[in-house]
This record gives C-alpha cells, structure tokens and sequence, in this order.
C-alpha cells in the first residue's frame, strides 16, 4: 500500500487520483498509524512552510515519519511544500525548523530579472541528474509544473537531483538515499509527471 | 526557461436530456447564439492528449440549481486529467471555491461577484492563496474606442475600466487575471490585442488573454504584439481541424518558449 499523508494541509485528490490511475493501492492517511502499513510514503502539501510543520507536529505525524523513513529507511515521495518541510529550516513567515531529512534551507527565490515574477507559475524545463532512477525514461529538459515562491538551498549539492532556471538557479527535485522530493506537481504535469510516480512505484 | 501557455476553454450549459438535464460543452458567438458540440470530460481527454497546459472549464447559465453538476463534472475530469484545471461561472461565495477546489479544480475564476462583492477577492486569496484566484474580466469595445467591463454573461454594462479593474483585482489579491473580448468571441478575427497589452503592461501578475482566435498566427499574435502570459480559447479548438499541438509548434516557430509535447 502507498500512504498518502493527509496533514489537513491543501488538497489531496489530485496526488490520490494519479496513484489511482496508475493502478496503485493508495490510501490517504489521515492517522500517522495508517502509515504503519505504507511500503511506500507520498509527502504532499499545498500553503505555508510553518503550518505544515505545525499540523505533522499536532497530529503525530512528525514522529512516526522519522521512525518510518530515518530508521526503516521506507521509500518517501515529497510534493511541493512536501519536499521543503524536509530541509532544516525554513524562512517563511520567520526563522522555523523543518524535518532535518535533506541538509539545507528554504529561502524565497530571488530571480536576477526583474521581469520574473513570484511566485514561480508554470511549466518549466528540467535539469536532472542522469544518475537518477526517478527521471529514468524522461528525455533531455522534460517540462514540469511549478507553483512556488520558496525553494530548498541544499547544504550538499549531490543532494540536489534536479534544478530549473528561473532567473537563476531554481532546486526542482532533492534525492537522499530513500528520499526523493520534487518542487514541482508531478500530478499536475501530464505525462512526465506521471513518468516520475511510476519511477517512485517501481 | 518558463514557458508560455496554451489553454483550451471549455465552455458549458445544461441541456435536458429526457428527464435529466447534464452539463453540454457549447461554443458561443459574442456571448449570444450557443452550438452543442459534445461532452466536456471527453473534450477534455482529447486535449490532455494534445498536450494543453491547463484548461479552463466555464459553467456559462452559471446557475445555482446546476451547482453539483458541475461539482460532478470536475471531480470526473480530475481523476484522468492531470494538468492545472480552472474552474468558473456562479462561484460567488468561498463555500463556491472551497467545493470546486476540493473536487479537482486548482484555480477558481470569479467574474460577476468580483465587482458585485470585491472582497471574496480578499478573501479567497486568504483562505486558499493567491494562485489559487483567477479574476475573469469580460469587456466590450465601444464604437468610439473605449473599453468597458460587462458582468451576468455579458448582460450588465458595469462602465468599469477593464485596466482599472484589473489593477485592483490585482491589490486585492487575484493570482491571474483571464480576460475575453465579447467583441470577439466566436468570431475567429483576432484577440483584441490593444486591450490585452495594456493590461498585461499595468499588472505584475500573469494575464491569459481570449475571444477571437481563428489562426494559429492569432495565438503568436497574443503572445508577441499582446505580451499575454497565456492564450485560451475555445471555438478554435471545436470547429476547425486544429489542434493545440499543431498550434504550438507554429507558436514555437514564432520564436516563443512554448511546450512541445506531452
């Protein structure tokens, strides 16, 4: 079974309906012990960094995950704001920890073109990391949906997996032996997307 | 490098069916004369494989007593489309966007309750965050040149400027704004470019421009002369043995970033 994390923090469908479609045993989680029996963990997550972090703490999904991941070493998949509460920090809305999972911290983009707007809306290419088992099957600059006004400065640059240009140097996915996140929706990302959530079920 | 975005819209109306009305996929002229063309989650399936970027789906009786058909209708397009879906027509309160939002929409379009009751602007941007509002800005173009907001389907003249209104859309927290020329509409002659470039020019926040597409050299026009971020359009996409794949890749030739497959 693959558990979504339900933490209360945006909607869930879409991440649950394109597990579905791929014919995926999936089930939202909104109890950490429904988590018990994921073999596989989905970290979504729409809003802002400090009440997300603030709901996995309430409602006892902050330690079950670090047992789950950390000690058990289960496969996690992490969405948007999913992937930046697994830095160290992050600084929205003030200075506040995140899970500690990736070394490094969630900082407002800055694009050096004043043109580029925040947030970062749309699709945009990919730089990925050929070593990657979840960009496998992908060709060269795949395009990814993106909505998002902070992005993760990992401590260790191997830890990033993939990045995009937003005037600058955008992370776009982070991988840590069984930690693998992306920035961008890949159940809002069509075909590539779904490549990517077949990847992380294989 | 972000790319620019190509956006079927979906327009529908419930039709009766024996005893049961359901929710028909129609294609206008300049608000007026609607034609049947077929089912919307289909149409939707057909666009998805053609690689859109998102799609705009549009209630246009926009009335209460169909409010759950059109709930129906999204939540069965999200379980097989996977791209950005907005959804608009009769979203006049934030229970409005809460039920579209938990049923598969990603972006709710407000237009009528906008004017009628600017802080549901506020207060969506609040509640669900600013990408999450679209303001849909309908406007006509008077015979001495000047451009007027009209609200309820092209019916109520609001003398609003659409620059001026689409600035404060924008204060108030709209996310996007998605403008269409009733003038237009249905027409096939062009986007109204002029009015496009100068709200795309007074706003920071991406503008989707529609109503008159009726070439691919229309949509390069848009993004080119209009600067919008995004074209949508509908009949083109209905009628004419066009397809959003085919049009990009004359956008892409155009010299505009554009996506080229799914």
């Amino acid at each position: 079974m693959i558990g979504i994390v339900d933490h209360r923090m945006g909607n869930l469908l879409s991440v649950f309906n394109a597990f579905e479609y791929l014919g995926a045993d999936v089930q939202l989680c909104s109890d950490p012990r429904d988590l018990e029996d994921a073999e596989k963990i989905v970290l979504p997550g729409v809003g802002a960094f400090p009440d997300c972090m603030k709901n996995l703490k309430r409602l006892g999904f902050q330690e079950t995950l670090n047992r789950l991941v950390l000690e058990e070493k289960r496969p996690v998949l992490g969405i948007c704001l999913g992937m930046q509460v697994m830095a160290d920090w992050g600084e929205e809305g003030g200075e506040h920890r995140g899970l500690g999972w990736i070394p490094g911290r969630v900082v407002r983009i800055k694009p050096d073109d004043s043109a580029l707007k925040v947030p970062h809306v749309g699709w945009n290419d990919v730089h990925y990391s050929s070593k990657s088992p979840f960009f496998q099957g992908l060709p060269q600059g795949p395009e990814f949906y993106f909505v998002h006004s902070f992005h993760m400065e990992c401590t260790d640059p191997a830890h990033v997996d993939a990045w995009c240009d937003y005037g600058g140097k955008v992370t776009a996915a982070v991988r840590r032996e069984n930690i693998f996140a992306t920035q961008f929706h890949p159940e809002k990302s069509q075909d590539y997307g779904l490549k990517i959530i077949e990847n992380f079920l294989a | 490098m972000l790319k620019k975005r190509l956006i079927p819209k979906l327009q529908m109306r419930a039709a009766r069916f024996g005893t049961t009305k359901r929710m028909v996929l129609v294609t206008t002229v300049g608000f007026g004369q609607s034609t049947e063309i077929g089912d919307p989650v289909s149409q939707a399936k057909i666009y998805q494989a053609q690689a859109a970027d998102e799609l705009i789906f549009l209630d246009l009786d926009a009335s209460r007593e169909h409010r759950d058909t059109l709930t129906d209708i999204i939540a069965k397009a999200a379980e097989e489309i996977f791209m950005p879906i907005t959804v608009g027509g009769g979203v006049r309160t934030l229970e409005d966007c809460r039920r579209l939002l938990n049923h598969g929409a990603d972006k709710v379009s407000i237009n009528t309750a906008a004017v009628e009751d600017s802080d549901l602007i506020n207060m969506g941007s609040d509640m669900f965050g600013a990408q999450c509002i679209v303001v849909s800005i309908d406007y006509r173009k008077t015979p001495d040149g000047a451009y007027e907001v009209w609200t309820r389907g092209g019916k109520i003249n609001t003398k609003l400027d659409p620059v001026a209104w689409a600035v404060e859309a924008q204060k108030r927290g709209a996310g996007e704004i998605l403008l269409t020329s009733i003038n237009q509409d249905g027409t096939r002659r062009g986007l109204d470019l002029e009015l496009t470039a100068k709200v795309v020019g007074a706003l920071d926040i991406p503008v989707i421009t529609s109503g008159g597409c009726g070439l691919a050299s229309h949509f390069v026009d848009g993004f080119l002369v209009g600067k919008a971020h995004a074209v949508s359009a509908g009949t083109y996409f209905c009628f004419k043995d066009e397809n959003p794949m085919q049009t990009r890749s004359r956008i892409s030739n155009a010299g505009i970033p554009i996506r080229l497959h799914t």
